[in-house]
């Protein structure tokens, strides 16, 4: 019994789940809930983008690509042309979906972090064709967006946002448990160990690693489009390569192929600039410090480094689950 | 008209030669652990910026110069002993993220020593402008060629005829092997931290006399060469010079032909179709064959 | 000097961890000071702004205390570091709002920054004076949203009334990727017309770009062109500047009042004579005639701003001083910290002499500056002056 909730399957969907209820009682104000909101989003990008670098082993430095792409197409198609913003999103997730698949069809094949850069080039010429084409986009000085509504209930204010953040959180992180122990989860955590292996016993590598690819995309629109009905503005800071590298360093952060450990890491990345605002002058210093900190002495990453601390020093022998969680 | 195709030319090449430098210090740090390296683009930086700091000293050239450069080494050599050597058997990504962190950290620090504020640098040898074939070129420009050139020329030099320089281009081809037949591995590594900076530097002090530079200056430099390194294939030399000086022409013809609207895409449309058609880039190791 | 800001950086760092900690134990200190908030782009593309601005309201903070405060109290700073970025220009702007519990908000260095936390000011009923360019930000008039720069439609105008004064009809533009350059190029376009101004040749340049001899290759061969002007701030205008003159073009070159400080000419070079732009009067302060009503106002920050951080003065550091004095004074007519009142001043400020001008505020008019207030300036000898 205990095992079983001591599984990341049931017991870490339960702990994040008692979480998400109780921290408002630590939000003392609407700035609080923010900083949440913005958590949370940020969570839901890091658990699709951890399936890709922890489970399929390959880097996306695109990602906020497709989280600009997300948040831009609703914000065009419900605050430019009117639609309702649930149609809005929705046509912008296909959208995004395909574009994933038609980037990451032909890359996949190969061997190597080629899709690493053909992410990166992709990411910056969506951020260049936003920038450029103010007509549709506002430029760099971004667009407002529209309250998201559906069925004539607007969703409004930091607090209902929460809740809304913190079911979808919730909902993102079982979808990625579910797919992990999914056959093509199966087969990716098979790929990670023996690549060749896994083809000899019929393992179609590239088709995996691309649904994984497509999969993270999506995560990553959605939290975009809905990021943009939050914040009721865009701009194209949130689609720079600079955000990219953010996301990518969340999940590293918190720990590669670990679900929670991109929870965790979007958590810490996403607060520690308003905890640094006291070094000033010295904020980005100490910031590149603390990165290049935790990733030489955690390498893993802060979740999985954690569990396995914890894992010796309750049991020196049995359970091979460590690292896992 | 022709005058016209000559500028293009002339400015696409100097552009394309600072890239190409770039290009090769992704390369070679690429080579030597397969780390795609992101503080490479400070490096131009603090070459740039120690010259302006140098010379702002009382320092000539003669001085102020090899200085910066050595400077810049010796932060990348600092790099690796102190970030990338400690985290040695983590994984690419890891090593990675570190040098993304190296690079905030190296920017926040110039912050700091230096500041916000952009700087001028003299001209090595004065401004006017030298007219070739109804075309303009700035004497500076003409030293960011020369100077390419010469070290494209050392460069291969070091690679094919001295110990050192086999020794890194074996552990490039086959670490294992590398190791096996006696050769320092680790020693590679930490030396191609440092010549990778100092080739970053000297492309931060040959280009800051024609933009000025400033603590930032290297983020967009960095993914240009970037860029170029890709198109050649990562890990060639002869890749970064070409697809940096691709690169740049490819640039500069299409901002004076087509639109500038779009100039800087270009790089990353390539990026995009080399991929899609030759993966390993035009000069790369056939290494990206089809699974 | 360098080290010396350093420590004072730190201290300011432990005052800001103790203030933070003060916050948490709720013992409420008698007579509270008067909180200013501030969200500038003191890192980032931006920094050119946000970092003269945050020098400036530090500056001038200390010096109001020092003088003995507004209505008995001591101001006190609450300023973040939104680096350009909009979405941490909206949460900090939360937490000046929710959490610092600020009394007014002067700052948004960018346009984009501004325009983020419109929403939130306005749910939040604070008064908040932009430090930002564009005329969106005024326009249409929002309740509790004021600005002090002038705006990059009044910068196109006073460029083209110059142009048209020099008989110039046909004119080319080349404009960088940014917010500031990219709202005044589109500024630029609409009054052009108006002006009798055609744009013949229409380039752009790249954030990080180390060359623009190609834009500048065709608008040299675009037949017809009589003048050029430059959109834009940082190191593209500097570098569009010397290459205009290395490929030997010889007709006019306008800049915006993106670059407007000294440091622009040090940036250019020699290639900067001649450059003609609009800009305040802080920029010519010794230019101006004793009987300038501007001149005192204009060489007393200049002086103060210039012994005190040891750095050429820029307009920019004006804006603040402009957004602090005049919640200084709307705050003295108000009587108090009353939000709604201290507003309702600041939309009655009226003759205002700044560093920008004369600001008169009008509900219809959230900014109060005319083109009396912008100065054609023309680089002549290494140094700004006066065009008459």
């Amino acid at each position: 019994m205990l095992s079983r909730l001591a599984s990341p399957r049931t017991g870490g969907l339960l702990a994040l789940a008692i979480v998400i209820a109780l921290l408002p009682l630590a939000l003392a104000n609407k700035y609080f809930y923010d900083i949440a909101v913005l958590v949370g989003l940020n969570a839901i990008v890091c658990v699709g983008l951890n399936l890709l670098i922890g489970y399929a082993g390959q880097i996306s430095l695109g990602h906020a690509g497709f989280f600009g792409l997300g948040a831009y197409g609703s914000a065009i198609l419900a605050s430019r042309y009117g639609w309702p913003p649930l149609a809005a999103m929705l046509t912008t997730t296909l959208a995004v979906a395909a574009l994933a698949y038609l980037v990451g069809r032909p890359i996949l094949r190969l061997k190597g972090h080629y899709l690493a850069m053909a992410t990166l080039g992709m990411g910056i010429i969506v951020y260049m064709v936003i920038t450029t084409e103010d007509r549709f986009t506002g430029g760099p000085d971004g667009i407002a967006v529209v309250p998201f509504s559906i069925g004539g209930f607007v969703l409004q204010g930091e607090r209902i946002w929460y809740w809304v953040v913190g079911v979808l959180l919730l909902a993102a992180v079982w979808l990625a448990l579910n797919l992990i122990e999914s056959p093509t989860g199966r087969a990716l955590r098979a790929l990670h160990s023996s690549e060749v292996g896994a083809e000899v016993v019929g393992i179609n590598a590239a088709e995996h690693k691309l649904l994984v690819f497509v999969i993270s995309a999506v995560f990553a629109s959605v939290a975009g489009s809905l990021a943009a009905h939050y914040s009721g503005f865009v701009t194209p800071g949130k689609v720079a390569f600079l955000h990219s590298i953010e996301l990518v360093t969340m999940v590293v952060f918190g720990g590669m192929a670990s679900i929670f450990g991109a929870v965790v890491g979007a958590a810490a990345l996403t607060t520690l600039p308003q905890l640094l605002t006291v070094f000033e002058d010295y904020e980005m210093m100490v910031f590149g410090a603390v990165m290049m900190g935790t990733m030489i002495f955690l390498p893993r990453g802060v979740v999985p480094s954690m569990a396995r601390l914890f894992q010796t020093r309750r049991n020196a022998s049995s359970d091979d689950r460590a690292g896992s969680a | 008209m022709s005058a016209q195709f000559m500028q293009y030319l002339l400015t696409g090449l100097t552009v394309g030669a600072i890239y190409a430098l770039v290009a090769l210090g992704f390369s070679i740090i690429f080579n030597a652990s397969h780390v795609i390296n992101f503080a490479q683009g400070e490096f131009v930086m603090i070459g740039g910026m120690a010259s302006v700091s140098f010379t702002a000293a009382g320092l000539p050239y003669l001085l102020a110069i090899p200085l910066a450069i050595a400077a810049a080494a010796l932060v990348g050599l600092a790099l690796e002993k102190f970030a990338v050597e400690p985290a040695r058997g983590a994984s690419v990504v890891t090593l990675i993220i570190i040098t993304i962190g190296a690079s905030i950290f190296l920017r926040g620090l110039a912050m700091v020593i230096w500041d916000k504020r952009l700087h001028p640098l003299k001209p090595f040898t004065g401004d006017t402008p030298i007219a070739i074939a109804g075309a303009t070129i700035l004497p500076q420009s003409l030293w960011v060629l020369g100077v390419t050139l010469a070290i494209v020329l050392a460069l291969s030099w070091f690679f094919g005829r001295t110990l050192l320089g086999k020794a890194m281009l074996a552990t490039s081809h086959n670490r294992l092997a590398a190791q096996l037949v006696g050769i320092n591995v680790r020693r590679v590594l930490f030396l191609s931290f440092g010549l990778s900076a100092a080739l970053g530097a000297v492309a931060g002090i040959l280009i800051a006399p024609i933009t000025t530079t400033s603590y930032d200056v290297g983020v967009m430099l960095g993914l240009k060469g970037f860029a170029a390194a890709i198109l050649g294939g990562l890990g060639s030399g002869v890749g970064a010079v070409v697809g940096g000086l691709v690169l740049g022409i490819a640039e500069t013809m299409s901002a004076g032909y087509l639109s500038s609207a779009y100039k800087d895409a270009i790089a990353f449309v390539i990026i995009l179709a080399v991929l899609f058609f030759m993966p390993s880039g035009l000069f790369g190791k056939r290494d990206g064959e089809r699974v | 000097m360098k080290s010396t800001q350093a420590t004072t950086s730190i201290k300011r760092g432990f005052a800001a961890i103790a203030a933070t900690l003060a916050l948490f134990s709720a013992s409420a200190v008698a007579q509270e000071p008067i909180k200013i908030g501030a969200f500038l782009s003191v890192t980032g593309g931006a920094a050119f702004l946000g970092d003269p601005e945050q020098k400036t309201l530090e500056l001038y903070v200390a010096k109001v205390n020092a003088a003995g405060g507004v209505l008995g109290r001591k101001l006190q700073l609450v300023a973040y570091d939104s680096a350009g970025d909009a979405e941490k220009a909206r949460t900090f702007t939360k937490r000046l709002i929710e959490q610092d519990k600020v009394d007014v908000i002067v700052g948004g260095s960018t346009t984009g920054e501004t325009m983020a936390v419109v929403p939130l000011v306005e749910a939040a009923q604070i008064p908040f004076i932009s430090l930002a360019g564009a005329v969106v930000i005024i326009e249409p008039v929002k309740k509790w949203v004021f600005k002090t720069p002038h705006t990059d439609r009044m910068a196109c105008e006073k460029i083209f009334i110059d142009m048209q004064s020099r008989k110039f009809s046909k004119v080319a533009m080349i404009s960088g990727p940014g917010g500031f350059d990219k709202s005044m190029h589109g500024q630029c376009l609409g009054v052009a017309k108006k002006y009798g101004i055609e744009v013949v040749a229409d380039e752009t340049y790249g954030g990080g770009d180390t060359d623009m001899t190609a834009q500048l290759t065709k608008i040299k061969n675009t037949a017809g062109v009589q003048a050029v002007l430059n959109a834009g701030f940082g190191q593209g205008p500097a570098i569009v500047t010397k290459n205009y003159r290395q490929i030997g073009i010889t007709m006019p070159l306008y800049q915006s009042h993106g670059v407007a400080s000294k440091e622009f000419i040090k940036l250019a070079g020699a290639a900067a004579e001649g450059v003609r732009l609009p800009a305040a009067a802080l920029l010519v302060a010794d230019a101006l005639p004793a009987s300038d009503p501007q001149r005192s106002v204009v060489v007393n920050y200049r002086n103060e701003y210039e012994s005190h951080f040891k750095s050429e003065v820029s307009t920019f550091g004006g804006h603040a001083y402009d957004g602090l004095m005049i919640v200084v004074e709307a705050m003295k007519k108000a009587g108090g910290t009353d939000k709604a009142k201290v507003r309702d001043a600041i939309e009655a400020t009226h003759g205002f002499m700044g560093t920008a001008g004369v600001f008169n505020m009008s509900a219809t008019d959230h900014m109060g500056l005319d083109l009396s207030a912008f100065r054609m300036l023309e680089v002549k000898g290494g140094n700004w002056t006066l065009v008459k």
